[in-house]
């Protein structure tokens, strides 16, 4: 007889519960004001608008700092989270005992390229990012930002990483 | 006339003006002939990795690119505004929790709308940076030269 499929209240429980523990641990992100959507084990990072993000106030625009920052957060969530959410489901980490000091070290940003194709206007901002190449010891990453039209970016990334050690080789 | 002193006072409230500069409490500690450096305060709410204590890559990004545009802006071609186009990070090493860094940007060439800009960043270990950037920004014309 096949098992019944788990709950589908504590695979979310479980899932949220790794990516907050994955974004409280970075003081950084709650300053910038940036917040997570999930979608299974798809990201939408979402830069939330404050008149501290602006660089040019007679515009106002964005600061290409903020933008650049935005681009770099979401880049290192996917990674960490793609990380994450292979140790979470498999059962080698339980997500409910996760804090942020316990968590696997995050990957580390070896080298980040940023294009600046449009003015960022002053309002909310999205970025998804895409893992190109995942190695054992390096990975690059692709991100896209956009405001209000998905198709017209206003910003795009690229980054190289350096990858920590598995959870089992930490722990052997 | 404006002379070098006004310049370099203008430029500083310039950038002092910014709403995220300011956010990161950045400060401009020289700038003029196409060369700006620009400091920032070790800040618990910059960090990135809690373990450690080391700042966020993307503080450092930000740093840098303020740094750039106001080494552009410096230039003596004096362009009327700057946007970055691109600009690329290489993560040297982790900055030092508890430090300063400091950022210098130089523009080391322009034309009429490009300019270019190299730059690096250091905590208290001058020797051994913390970050390197190359970038290349906009350079907007005042409106009596155009065309």
């Amino acid at each position: 007889m096949r098992a019944r499929p788990e709950p589908v209240h504590l695979i979310k429980q479980r899932r949220d519960r790794a990516l907050a523990v994955l974004v409280e641990g970075v003081p950084y992100i709650r300053f910038m004001g940036i917040s997570f959507d999930r979608r299974g084990d798809e990201l939408t990072a979402v830069l939330n608008y404050s008149d501290k993000l602006i660089g040019n106030p007679l515009l106002p625009a964005l600061h290409g700092g903020a933008t650049a920052a935005f681009l770099e957060v979401a880049a290192v969530m996917e990674l960490g989270f793609h990380l994450l959410w292979d140790d979470v489901e498999s059962g080698r980490l339980d997500a409910d005992s996760l804090t942020p000091e316990t968590l696997p070290r995050m990957p580390k940003t070896i080298d980040f390229t940023v294009d600046y194709l449009r003015t960022g206007l002053p309002r909310d901002a999205y970025a998804r990012a895409r893992v190109n190449r995942l190695g054992r010891r390096y990975a690059s990453v692709h991100v896209e930002a956009w405001q209000d039209n998905r198709e017209r970016l206003f910003a795009q990334g690229t980054g190289h990483f350096l990858m920590p050690a598995p959870v089992s080789a930490r722990d052997g | 006339m404006v002379n070098a002193a006004d310049k370099a006072r203008i430029a500083r409230q310039f950038i002092e003006a910014i709403p995220f500069s300011r956010a990161l409490k950045m400060n401009l500690d020289e700038i003029g002939d196409g060369v700006a450096v620009i400091s920032m305060p070790y800040d618990a709410a910059l960090v990135g990795d809690p373990v450690s204590g080391v700042i966020h890559g993307g503080a450092v990004s930000a740093l840098m690119d303020t740094c750039g545009g106001a080494a552009v802006m410096s230039h003596p071609h004096a362009p009327a505004g700057t946007a970055t186009i691109d600009l690329r990070i290489d993560y040297m090493r982790a900055a030092t929790p508890g430090q300063r860094i400091t950022a210098r940007a130089e523009c080391y060439h322009i034309t009429r709308s490009v300019a270019f800009v190299r730059a690096q960043a250091w905590d208290d270990d001058a020797d051994n940076p913390v970050a390197a950037a190359s970038g290349a920004f906009t350079v907007e014309q005042p409106p009596e030269a155009k065309p």
